[in-house]
């Protein structure tokens, strides 16, 4: 079901442009668009008749750059792609040299592995939230949403030495074992996220203005959305099951008690709440697996120089925007014949055409919030 | 000693020393500098106020880096803001251009006029006091569409025309909850409303009418003044900076301090017309109660009150999202106005019933 096609009808009978529609131009340096993503509005008034996107401001040609890197080497560029799950694309792209050469990768690197995709997954919905409160003109969600992934980077930081781009994963494990605080501090953190986000919910959540501007705004139904490709909690706001972690499994996935949340109408508000709600599936999940981390080693033993077998790769997972694929094609040499990255940002983008159309230019802002764009990802 | 003494005593010196001219054009001069001055002081207490109350909302210090507390940092904003250059777009309507920011800076100074701010310290007891409280800061409107029309800037223009659209429908409510204290004054002017809350203010006097006036009245003032979640002149996230996107230096310190300005002033007729302005707290014929109150100074209370009231409107934009366009207008058109109608009705139901304390 999650793999249908359709044809994406144009949608007809609405030339875009006549006399006293307006082009603005939004980005690539606006506030609203996080990065320099530019937009090429057509209004009619305060009402969008059509979105382009224009991209390319930050692509740094990643897909081809990898060509030229070493097996171990290639992962660390991942981590600038969606730098907010950075932990979660080097994941995935390990995960796809480990397929590649039939490696086992040890209990405990597995665990440790999982526990990082899942903070990683928190501390980008947190800063999810209070950007999007910030697009919807609430500023002070954005300082208490800063203060809790404060929390998780410096987590990251004793453990893995960097705060945003972690390179912790490495083909076979990760690189180093635990920091000895780690259990304690992510013990700290769960008990205060835990009365933290009650309290988001209190403040953003259930504002009358803020469910005005989110409700019934911006929908996609299921059906365009799978035609868009739209993944992640964008998708599942729309009906569309389509968690990775759920639908194939990966690490220690298959064992977590955690639920898919799926949200059926489709709007704005939809796609608020089921990052809200994922944030406490991924909570539950550190929580799950805090105090059950397996002793033994934290990487396999592997060749200093990786060479993988002749043939065509493909891995994927659920990093905090949808679904991240890898696939590589190997000619059998020490680098890879050809990447290519299928990253969730660029078509949860396409979609973003089709859903603005015929809203007003506050609501254009409130749909990118949900969408949760990161401009890397989606340029590459 | 109050500062009617005060002022009778400058008035008679100016007009025993000069010849009548003379001495009128001194009290203008004296009156402007006066202005002015609170004008800035003003400016600096209510910028800094804003930073530290959203700092200590937002889990932040705020500034803390000029000056004790941080408290010279407005200051050196100015003197940053000062000897930046004010740049005019080349596709811009230079003359008006130029001209927008004062046509809203002197709205604000011209609104300070009848404001009483403290026991017999008023620049001008006009008899229509209310009236050129409302017809004045629709004036300030003018001044933001040129801004967004000379702007020659899509964002500008935007902003602008919300910004028409949002005062001209907030006017009406903001004019109807106003018109409820008048109902049950039977006057217009600053120091006769005063003057009618020395047993009692009328938020208390006038019980469940007036607390729905005072409602409708905080609301309206907040969208008139743009504020979030109001601000759709503005909303940085849609418009970069709404109607000032294209103004630097000076002429933009002007806005932003115009903004400030009627901050205080929305918040000061309030205070004045619910609360009644520096009138202390009275209540009925409890005379010791009064007599205490009494020894508070009336200027405490005039601004103790409005600066309650600005915390207020500080509140809202710290805490709330922003509306969109429509929705602002449904609100005032759907909701408020209709509200206020009714209000104003039985205002005067109870006017003429005396059902009021």
């Amino acid at each position: 079901m999650y793999r249908e096609t359709e044809i994406i009808k144009e949608p007809s009978g609405n030339d875009p442009v006549d006399s006293g529609d307006m082009i603005i131009n939004i980005g690539p340096q606006h506030p609203a668009t996080h990065g320099v993503l530019h937009l090429v509005i057509t209004l009619n008034g305060e009402t969008i008749k059509k979105v382009e996107p224009h991209l390319g401001y930050i692509h740094r040609s990643i897909e081809k750059m990898c060509e030229s890197l070493s097996y171990r080497q290639f992962i660390y560029i991942t981590s600038r792609m969606d730098y907010l799950s950075s932990h979660i694309n080097n994941h995935g792209c390990a995960l796809c040299v480990e397929k590649a050469l039939q490696l086992e990768v040890p209990p405990r690197a597995q665990v440790v592995r999982v526990l990082m995709d899942e903070l990683t997954r928190i501390a980008s919905h947190t800063l999810w939230w209070g950007a999007m409160a910030m697009d919807v003109g609430a500023l002070t969600p954005f300082f208490l949403a800063f203060r809790e992934r404060e929390m998780i980077n410096d987590i990251m930081e004793e453990t893995c030495g960097a705060r945003l781009t972690m390179n912790y994963t490495v083909p076979g494990g990760v690189m180093v074992d635990l920091h000895h605080e780690f259990q304690r501090k992510v013990k700290d953190f769960i008990a205060h996220f835990k009365s933290k986000i009650d309290e988001y919910d209190e403040l953003v959540t259930d504002n009358v203005i803020f469910k005005n501007r989110t409700v019934n705004v911006g929908v996609i139904s299921k059906e365009d959305a799978i035609s868009y490709g739209v993944t992640g909690p964008s998708a599942r706001a729309s009906g569309v099951s389509c968690d990775i972690r759920k639908l194939y499994p990966y690490a220690v996935y298959d064992k977590l008690q955690f639920e898919e949340i799926i949200e059926t109408a489709g709007d704005s508000f939809a796609r608020y709440v089921v990052r809200m709600k994922e944030m406490r599936q991924s909570l539950s999940i550190v929580e799950q697996l805090i105090d059950n981390i397996p002793e033994g080693d934290f990487q396999a033993k592997t060749k200093a120089v990786l060479k993988l077998p002749k043939g065509e790769f493909y891995t994927r997972v659920e990093t905090a925007r949808g679904e991240f694929g890898v696939y590589i094609v190997s000619e059998g040499g020490t680098t890879p014949y050809r990447i290519k990255f299928r990253s969730p940002g660029f078509s949860n983008l396409s979609a973003l055409d089709h859903i603005a159309r015929g809203s007003k230019i506050g609501d254009l802002v409130a749909i990118m919030g949900t969408l949760d764009f990161v401009i890397p990802d989606i340029d590459r | 000693m109050g500062f009617e003494y005060i002022s009778n005593a400058i008035h008679h010196w100016l007009y025993e020393t000069f010849n009548p001219s003379m001495a009128l054009f001194m009290e203008f001069l004296l009156v402007a500098i006066s202005i002015i001055t609170l004008f800035s002081l003003l400016g600096l207490v209510l910028i800094l106020m804003e930073r530290k109350v959203s700092a200590w909302m937002q889990v932040r210090l705020g500034p803390n880096r000029v000056g004790p507390k941080g408290i010279f940092q407005t200051a050196a904003d100015t003197l940053k803001l000062v000897v930046k250059e004010g740049m005019t777009p080349d596709g811009a309507d230079r003359f008006l251009f130029n001209l927008a920011p004062f046509i809203v800076m002197i709205t604000a100074m011209m609104l300070m006029a009848p404001l009483m701010f403290a026991r017999g310290l008023q620049i001008w007891d006009i008899n229509i006091g209310v009236l050129f409280f409302s017809a004045i800061s629709s004036i300030s409107v003018i001044g933001i569409l040129m801004a967004g029309w000379a702007s020659n800037n899509k964002y500008s223009l935007l902003g602008a025309m919300r910004s028409g659209a949002q005062i001209v429908s907030y006017e009406l409510s903001a004019g109807l909850s106003v018109l409820t204290v008048i109902v049950l004054t039977g006057s217009l002017r600053i120091s006769d409303i005063i003057e009618s809350q020395n047993d009692g203010w009328w938020i208390f006097k006038g019980h469940i009418p007036v607390i729905i006036a005072f409602v409708t009245f905080i609301i309206a003032v907040t969208a008139e003044t743009n504020r979030a979640p109001f601000d759709m002149a503005e909303a940085e996230s849609e418009l970069t900076a709404g109607f000032h996107t294209e103004y630097s230096g000076m002429k933009f310190a002007l806005f932003f301090l115009a903004e400030y300005i009627n901050i205080f002033i929305v918040c000061a007729v309030g205070a004045t017309l619910f609360l009644g302005g520096w009138m202390p707290l009275h209540i009925g014929h409890w005379q010791d109660f009064n007599h205490i109150m009494d020894f508070i100074p009336s200027s405490i209370w005039f601004f103790g009150k409005t600066f309650l009231l600005i915390f207020v409107i500080m509140w809202f934009r710290w805490t709330f999202p922003r509306l969109r366009i429509d929705q602002l207008l449904n609100l005032e058109w759907k909701y408020l106005l209709p509200i206020s109608m009714a209000n104003l009705l039985l205002v005067t139901i109870v006017a003429i019933t005396k059902w009021h304390f």
